[in-house]
C-alpha cells in the first residue's frame, strides 16, 4: 500500500535523531569496542594493551571454568524455561473448560511479574534457608536429605531457577490465556460434540493450535534467562556456591569489572552476542511466517 | 529483546477481554468445579511466597527463627517496616526507582515516536538504514557490552548521575516498532485530509496520532515502568554512592548473610515489601493496560 507522505528534507532526520543518537553511542560504539577489546590483551589498569589475536577466545575455549559456566547456563535457562511454560500450559490446558472468572485467575496469578528476579531471589533465599526457612523445616519430614544450599551447588541453582521462574510464570499464562481465547469455541465445542474428553480436546485440537504460542515463549524464555538473569544471581548467590551458579552473564562481569580481565572479558561478550543474534533471529523468523500465515 | 519486557509478539494473539466470556450456565458442572479447584490451588502455590514474606515482615526476630516456623502475621509490623526504612534509607532508594522508571519510560516512547513517525510518514534517504539500526539494538544487551558501555558513560562524566542512569536506556526496537506497526493502520485518508486542511507534520503528529494512540501510549508506559524500575545490571555498573543506589540494587545491603548477622530477616523482608510493591501495584491497578502492552507490543 502506498502511504501519503509529507514533504521535507531535513524534519525525518531531526525526528530520527535522538533514537540514533542514543543507538550509536551507548550500542555500536560499545559493541564495536567490545569486538576490538577481544583481540587485544590489556594490562589492569587499561594503560597498555597488546594485540593477541584470537588468543583470549582460545583461552576461554580451553578453560574448564568457562565451560562450567557455559553448563550452568543452559541448566539454569532449561530450567527457568521449562517450569514457566510448562506452568503456562498446565494452566492453560485447565482453562481449556472456558470456566467463569478467567480474567480474576489471570489476575491473581500474573502479579509476580512486577516483582524484580533479584527481589524474588531475597524471598526464596529465605524460604531456602538452611535453618530458618519453611522449605527445609517441611522437607525434614519427608527426607533427611540436608537442604543446605550454601554448601551443594544444585540446590543453589534450584533457588535461582524457582524465584526466576516465579516471576516469569505469569507472563507465560497472560499469553497462554490470550492465545486460547482466539480459538473459536466453535470448534471446541464441536470436538466436543463428536465425544471427545477434555484432555482429548487440549491434546488434539487446543495444544496444536497454541504450538506457535509455546514455540514463541520457549524463545523469549530462553532470550530472558540467558541475558535478563544477572540480577538474580549477583544478588542471591554471586555465582557461589564454587561456581555452581555461575552463569555466562555473571562471569562476563565478574571477570571485567572485578578480575580486570578486559581481554576475556570483552571475548566473552563477543560469544554471547553470536547467542543473542542467534535467538533473535530464531524469534523474529516465528514473528515472519506468522504474519504470512495470516 | 534487549529486555525491553515489551517482546515483538505473534500477531494473532488479542488481549484478554476484562470480562470473561460467559458461558452458559450449568446446573452443577464437575468439569468445572475441579478446574476452579486446580485453579485455586495454582493461586495459592504462586502467592504463598509473597504472604510468607509479609507474614516475616511483621513478626520479631524470635518468631521468625522459630520452629516450627509461624505462618500468620503476628504485631511487630510497624517497627519493622520504620527500622527498615531508616536502615536501608529507603526514602531515597525509592526515589532513585522511581526517577529511572518514569524518566526511561517516558523517554523510550517520546523518542520512538518520533523515530517510528519518521519511518512512516516520511521518505528520507538513509531510511533502511535508521530502522536497520533500530533493530539491531534487540541484540545488542547491556550484558554483551558490559565493560566498554561502562567506559562510554564514565568518558561523559555521566557515573553516578540520573542522565547515566536513565538515557542510555532510552533506545526501544520493540517501542519503535509497536507505533510503525500502530501508524500503519491509520488511514490514509487521515493524512490526506489534514494535507488538504495545510496541517503541517508536527501539528499533524501532536494534534491526530498522539490522541489516537493514547491507549498504546499508556499500555506501553506501564510495561516500561516496569522494566524500569526492576533494572539491576545498569544501575549497579554506573552508580557507586549511596546516593544514587536504586531500591533492587540497596536491598542487598540489609540482606542478613549467614553467620555474621543476627538474623533480621524481619527487616529484610519488611524493605523488599516496600521495593515490590510500585510495580506490582502498578500491575495491578493497571492491568488492562499491561496486558495489553504485554502482548501487543508486536512487531
Amino acid at each position: 500500500m502506498k502511504r501519503a507522505v509529507f514533504k521535507n528534507r531535513g524534519l525525518p532526520y531531526l525526528l530520527v535523531l535522538p533514537q540514533i543518537a542514543v543507538t550509536l553511542v551507548f550500542f555500536f560504539w560499545p559493541a564495536f569496542e567490545s569486538l576490538r577489546l577481544s583481540v587485544f590483551r590489556t594490562s589492569p589498569f587499561g594503560d597498555k594493551t597488546l594485540f593477541v589475536g584470537f588468543e583470549n577466545f582460545a583461552k576461554l575455549l580451553s578453560s574448564p571454568d568457562y565451560y562450567r559456566s557455559i553448563v550452568n547456563t543452559f541448566v539454569f535457562a532449561f530450567g527457568v524455561t521449562a517450569l514457566g511454560v510448562g506452568a503456562g500450559l498446565f494452566v492453560a490446558a485447565l482453562a481449556t473448560q472456558r470456566i467463569r472468572g478467567l480474567a480474576a485467575y489471570r489476575t491473581a496469578l500474573l502479579w509476580p511479574y512486577g516483582i524484580a528476579p533479584p527481589i524474588a531471589g531475597i524471598i526464596f533465599l529465605f524460604i531456602f534457608h538452611p535453618s530458618y526457612g519453611v522449605l527445609p523445616y517441611w522437607l525434614a519430614f519427608v527426607t533427611s536429605y540436608e537442604f543446605n544450599w550454601l554448601l551443594k551447588g544444585p540446590l543453589a541453582m534450584t533457588l535461582v531457577i524457582i524465584a526466576t521462574a516465579w516471576t516469569h510464570i505469569g507472563y507465560n499464562i497472560a499469553f497462554f490465556l490470550a492465545g486460547l481465547l482466539a480459538i473459536p469455541t466453535s470448534v471446541i465445542e464441536a470436538a466436543s460434540v463428536d465425544g471427545a474428553g477434555p484432555i482429548r480436546r487440549f491434546r488434539s485440537i487446543v495444544f496444536p493450535l497454541l504450538s506457535p504460542i509455546t514455540f514463541y515463549l520457549l524463545v523469549v524464555n530462553l532470550i530472558f534467562s540467558f541475558f535478563g538473569s544477572f540480577g538474580v544471581i549477583h544478588a542471591v548467590t554471586q555465582g557461589g556456591p564454587g561456581n555452581a551458579t555461575e552463569i555466562m552473564v555473571f562471569k562476563v562481569y565478574k571477570d571485567g569489572f572485578v578480575g580486570l580481565n578486559l581481554g576475556s572479558s570483552a571475548a566473552q561478550s563477543v560469544l554471547l552476542m553470536i547467542v543473542v543474534i542467534v535467538l533473535t533471529a530464531l524469534q523474529f523468523r516465528f514473528v515472519e511466517r506468522r504474519v504470512t500465515y495470516t | 529483546m534487549s529486555g525491553d519486557g515489551a517482546i515483538a509478539a505473534p500477531s494473532r494473539v488479542e488481549a484478554l477481554p476484562d470480562v470473561a466470556e460467559s458461558p452458559r450456565r450449568r446446573p452443577l458442572d464437575w468439569g468445572s468445579l475441579i478446574v476452579h479447584a486446580l485453579l485455586l490451588a495454582c493461586v495459592a502455590v504462586i502467592a504463598f511466597p509473597l504472604y510468607y514474606a509479609f507474614v516475616i515482615s511483621t513478626q520479631t526476630v524470635e518468631e521468625v527463627v522459630a520452629r516450627p516456623p509461624i505462618l500468620r502475621p503476628s504485631g511487630n509490623m510497624v517497627q519493622n517496616y520504620v527500622e527498615a526504612w531508616t536502615r536501608a534509607h529507603m526514602a531515597r532508594l525509592l526515589w532513585n526507582s522511581a526517577v529511572v522508571a518514569v524518566v526511561s519510560a517516558l523517554g523510550k516512547i517520546a523518542i520512538s515516536m518520533l523515530s517510528a513517525f519518521a519511518i512512516v510518514y516520511f521518505n528520507f534517504r538513509g531510511k533502511p538504514l535508521a530502522f536497520w539500526m533500530i533493530f539491531v539494538t534487540l541484540m545488542l544487551p547491556v550484558e554483551v557490552r558490559i565493560m566498554s558501555t561502562y567506559e562510554v558513560i564514565g568518558n561523559l562524566g555521566w557515573l553516578n548521575s540520573y542522565a547515566g542512569l536513565t538515557i542510555p536506556l532510552m533506545a526501544s526496537a520493540t517501542a519503535t516498532f509497536l507505533f510503525r506497526q500502530f501508524y500503519l493502520t491509520v488511514p490514509n485518508e487521515l493524512v490526506e485530509a489534514a494535507q488538504l486542511d495545510g496541517v503541517g507534520p508536527m501539528r499533524f503528529l501532536w494534534s491526530f496520532l498522539l490522541p489516537l494512540s493514547w491507549a498504546n501510549v499508556a499500555a506501553l508506559f506501564v510495561v516500561l515502568f516496569i522494566f524500569g524500575w526492576n533494572q539491576y545490571l545498569w544501575p549497579l555498573m554506573i552508580t557507586n554512592t549511596e546516593a544514587m543506589r536504586v531500591v533492587v540494587i540497596g536491598l542487598q545491603d540489609i540482606i542478613p548473610r549467614t553467620g555474621t548477622h543476627v538474623p533480621e530477616w524481619n527487616v529484610m523482608m519488611a524493605a523488599a515489601m516496600m521495593a515490590l510493591l510500585p510495580p506490582v501495584a502498578v500491575i495491578l491497578f493497571m492491568q488492562r493496560w499491561f496486558v495489553k502492552g504485554l502482548i501487543e507490543s508486536e512487531k
